[in-house]
């Protein structure tokens, strides 16, 4: 079942965007307008259920009579704009985000990133290659204001091992671009929990607790509301986590299906994504007017009582 | 919200100092977590200060600190250790000894070279101090500089640097905002008062708002900090916004490396700096004032507060000043080690007690600013310009200077010069007139190079030394005037050595928010550290026209893409050695790629 929510009649304004002209609702940002224009937009910290952080800037556009390029994703459109989202400039910012975050970050999992690296003519490669990986908590012992002088032989990325310290889900911290999601979702936004914050400052920010306490140790509750908003596989359920580990991914052979929570009145949507008749990941549609893709740990993860948890061997899960 | 707070207690000392701060908590029940609701909330300003309070005493923050802290105020451990990892100096771990001196490893004190390795050879040779590096310290003119602190109570703080100089133009008539420095006594309110002081307030109140805020427009009186945005403009969209209350930032958060003139105005005319902010308040309608003062000048900071309670006792502060019915004070706030802090919208995460990270503009701050209201945020100097303005009117004030940049600017002379110092000269003078009041290069010397403007700004060449000082005039050389840096460089130099140290600063001090500023400066170290071995013939990937034009890209995604004025400019100083003084031998920008 959907709602629509009932909104006050807003004003349009009329503004341009690579030649054409778009009238769009007032308070709407120039990604909607671009979005619904049908002008592709590459997008990576945006989530379509929080507030745009606008860290990752690989959504820029040329606004005429902005000094810099701006943030499609946040920037609300006014009258008489005239927006430019493929120009030479916006082209060259784009690309060197992609080659930025590619060189540093591993974006293997993360949607969209192989077809705008080819649109962009980004290659991440070109700063040299890649670093050895930290030691696990090496990341998240950094001085904050203190570097090593760099090599030059390598280019400095944020590999590291994951962190595996509880039975639900895996950080993979090699794969976060600091998009701020899961932070934002964890807290104010979502969930109101504050188990994570950014900790450190420039190259040394991390995703973390207090102390860098383990998940348990935390104030983590488990609803898994940061798995749902993370658009590079950093965080992931336990049992897809190792899916991909031991190669076994097929996505030739998964369905999801939707069907709803049974543990309390509320009614969430569940979608279970399945593979080779096992569940290995429960989320909910991000556009359903109760969850907004938010579950409780019972929804997330609380499928035992049709598939009973896997004995995990040194080897990894017993199959 | 649902907190989970430790339950380990802190030791007698971290309790002491947070409740010294905080005051006792309430009752017992408060020893597992503060009440207050809403009233707790508005406290969470007070998180950076507890923290601050923290490291004063132990050294450092521990986990028991920090959940003691995150349970007075009612925030979440995590988020308060996301504020505590944010500062270079809140330490999260003991230091091993009882003194940490913090020695400058920036432009200034790069250029003492061996007094700057005797000093810190001096220090680490005490088996009681620990050595770490620091970004520059704002003692330029005493290079090289350190500052060694010991926690306690009280906890003391030392410097060791040149011995301290004068203002060199001191008695001079023809200065404006440096004429008390040095000649009135800092710590006396009746000694400013007979020098001038507190005439502008009188004048203030007796013209009214509306005409202080067009003696500042019509002064043409723009920002000091280093963006030259007009003042009076600013003003003006302050007092006419309906949403109460409205707030003043005094941004002295002066960390661009080589710049130290407000340390200078806070430390010698500090009752100038509380006249400035309350006239401020009075035009715009703020009744809060708030020195965001960096945490490495604690001399200013005492000077500062000491002169905000001289002016409170006498009645120049507070619910009635000089009983005309205006209410305003004025809180100083102290910053933690972080350059980004003095962005201006950092500044308000920072006292809000949040991670320094700059806000997206728009809303500006003169619309939505510091704990959402509007907000005004001026510069040490600016805010001291305002004071002949208001007392002279603005006609005498444009008398000084040149048409599209009218009065006096203060400029920060450090490097092999005869008199290292603060300078305040007409806007118009050129840099060699500069150059020469402070007594010319040691020995004579060639000079090779000058950094205008700090980190943020640009070299220029020996070519340039003509150049009149005006923000019209660097503009249209393609340089700036920024926050009065003038770095001298001679024929000895390592400009090599400069610019690493630039893209190394940057790297430090990249809040780490946006793709092209956290990476990009370290992908901009990275090539220049390729560069430089290249010049000393060690064999490195890559080649010279590929890093060269490696940098040129990454440069222009920071200028175009960062969000704010760090990463946006955080590749000029380079670019500019490179294409001006040649540093790589291989000037030539491609084309097409600016």
């Amino acid at each position: 079942m959907t709602t629509q929510p009932v909104e006050v009649a807003r004003r349009t304004v009329a503004l341009t965007v690579d030649g054409q002209l778009h009238h769009a609702a007032e308070g709407g940002t120039l990604l909607d307008v671009c979005r619904a224009a049908g002008v592709d937009t590459p997008t990576l910290c945006y989530g379509d259920t929080l507030t745009p952080r606008n860290a990752c800037r690989v959504c820029v556009v040329e606004l005429e009579g902005t000094r810099t390029l701006v943030p499609a994703c946040s920037r609300k459109v006014e009258e008489g704009q005239v927006v430019h989202t493929d120009s030479e400039r916006v082209r060259h910012s784009r690309k060197l985000v992609l080659e930025l975050l590619g060189s540093s970050v591993d974006l293997s999992v993360t949607d969209g990133v192989a077809a705008w690296n080819e649109r962009y003519g980004a290659d991440p490669a070109r700063f040299g290659p890649a670093a050895a990986p930290a030691a696990a908590g090496e990341r998240d012992a950094a001085v904050t204001g203190e570097h090593h002088l760099p090599d030059p032989a390598v280019a400095a990325t944020v590999a590291q091992p994951p962190k595996e310290d509880n039975p639900l889900y895996v950080r993979d911290y090699g794969k976060c671009i600091l998009c701020y999601k899961c932070v934002d979702a964890c807290g104010e936004q979502w969930q109101n929990t504050f188990a994570i914050t950014a900790a450190g400052r420039g190259f040394s920010v991390r995703i973390a607790t207090e102390f860098d306490v383990s998940l348990p140790d935390s104030a983590c509750v488990y609803g898994g509301t940061c798995l749902a908003v993370c658009p590079t596989g950093a965080l992931l359920p336990t049992a897809e986590f190792d899916l991909r580990r031991t190669g076994a991914w097929a996505p030739e052979r998964q369905h999801a299906t939707t069907t709803v929570c049974p543990y309390c009145g509320v009614g969430c949507n569940l979608t279970l994504h399945v593979q080779d008749n096992e569940i290995f990941k429960v989320s909910s549609p991000s556009d359903h007017s109760v969850t907004h893709g938010n579950l409780c740990i019972k929804g997330r993860f609380g499928y035992v009582h049709v598939q009973p948890p896997k004995r995990r061997g040194p080897d990894g899960p017993d199959r | 919200m649902d907190l989970k707070l430790t339950s380990i207690e802190p030791s007698p000392a971290e309790r002491a100092a947070v409740d010294g701060l905080l005051g006792p908590p309430a009752g017992a029940a408060a020893l597992r977590a503060e009440r207050g609701g809403s009233v707790l909330r508005a406290q969470r300003h007070r998180l950076l200060p507890a923290l601050w309070a923290l490291v004063e005493r132990v050294g450092h923050i521990s986990p028991e600190g920090l959940g003691y802290v995150a349970r007075r105020l009612g925030v979440p451990p995590a988020e308060a250790y996301g504020v505590a990892s944010f500062y270079a100096v809140l330490p999260l771990a003991p230091m091993p000894t009882a003194h940490v001196a913090h020695v400058c490893v920036d432009l200034s004190c790069r250029l003492a070279g061996e007094r700057s390795a005797e000093l810190r050879a001096r220090l680490a040779a005490d088996p009681d101090t620990t050595v770490v590096d620091s970004p520059c310290l704002g003692l330029c003119e005493r290079a090289p500089a350190a500052l060694v602190s010991t926690p306690g109570a009280p906890p003391q703080h030392r410097l060791e640097a040149a011995p301290r100089r004068e203002v060199a133009q001191r008695g001079d008539a023809s200065l404006v905002l440096l004429r008390r420095v040095d000649v009135v006594d800092p710590t006396d309110l009746d000694a400013y008062r007979a020098h001038g002081g507190y005439a502008a307030l009188r004048r203030a109140f007796d013209i009214g708002p509306t005409e202080v805020l067009r003696e500042v427009l019509d002064a043409g009186l723009v920002g000091r900090g280093g963006a030259a945005f007009p003042t009076g403009r600013k003003w003006q969209a302050v007092a006419a916004q309906p949403a109460r209350p409205h707030h003043l930032v005094c941004n002295a958060d002066e960390s661009e490396p080589g710049t130290f003139k407000d340390r200078v105005l806070m430390e010698g005319d500090p009752f100038a700096v509380v006249e400035a902010m309350t006239i401020a308040g009075f035009a715009t309608g703020c009744e809060h004032g708030w020195i965001y003062l960096r945490g490495e000048y604690p001399l200013a900071a005492r000077r500062l507060q000491d002169a905000i309670d001289a002016a409170r006792a006498k009645g120049l502060l507070g619910a009635d000043v000089m009983g005309r019915g205006l209410s305003f004070d004025i809180e100083v706030f102290r910053g933690a080690g972080a350059y980004i802090c003095g962005e201006e919208t950092a500044i308000f995460n920072s006292i809000e007690g949040y991670r320094g990270e700059p806000r997206s503009k728009p809303p500006f701050p003169v619309e939505v600013g510091l704990f959402g209201r509007p907000t005004v945020v001026n510069n040490v100097e600016t805010l001291v310009n305002v004071l002949p303005i208001v007392q002279f009117g603005a006609a005498a004030y444009r008398r000084v200077g040149t048409e599209s940049s009218p009065g006096t600017k203060l400029f920060c002379l450090s490097g092999p010069l005869v008199r290292p110092g603060t300078y305040e000269v007409p806007f118009g003078t050129t840099l060699r007139e500069l150059l020469a009041l402070a007594g010319g290069v040691v020995d004579g010397r060639p000079v090779r190079a000058v950094l205008l403007g700090g980190a943020a700004g640009s070299f220029v060449g020996p070519d340039r030394l003509d150049l009149p000082l005006t923000f019209e005039d660097t503009r249209a050389a393609g340089t700036t005037v920024g926050s009065g840096v003038v770095i001298v460089f001679d024929d000895r130099a390592d400009l090599l050595d400069a610019v690493g140290r630039i893209a190394a600063f940057f790297r430090d001090e990249s809040c780490g928010q946006c793709v092209p500023c956290r990476v990009g400066t370290v992908r901009q170290e990275e090539a220049l550290v390729r560069l430089t071995a290249r010049r000393d013939a060690l064999d490195v990937p890559g080649s010279t026209a590929g890093d060269l034009q490696l940098l040129r890209d990454v440069g222009r995604a920071m200028r175009d893409a960062s969000i704010c004025g760090l990463g946006q400019t955080a590749w000029n100083a380079v670019e500019s050695a490179i294409d001006g003084l040649d540093v790589f031998g291989d000037s030539s920008p491609e084309e097409g790629t600016e």
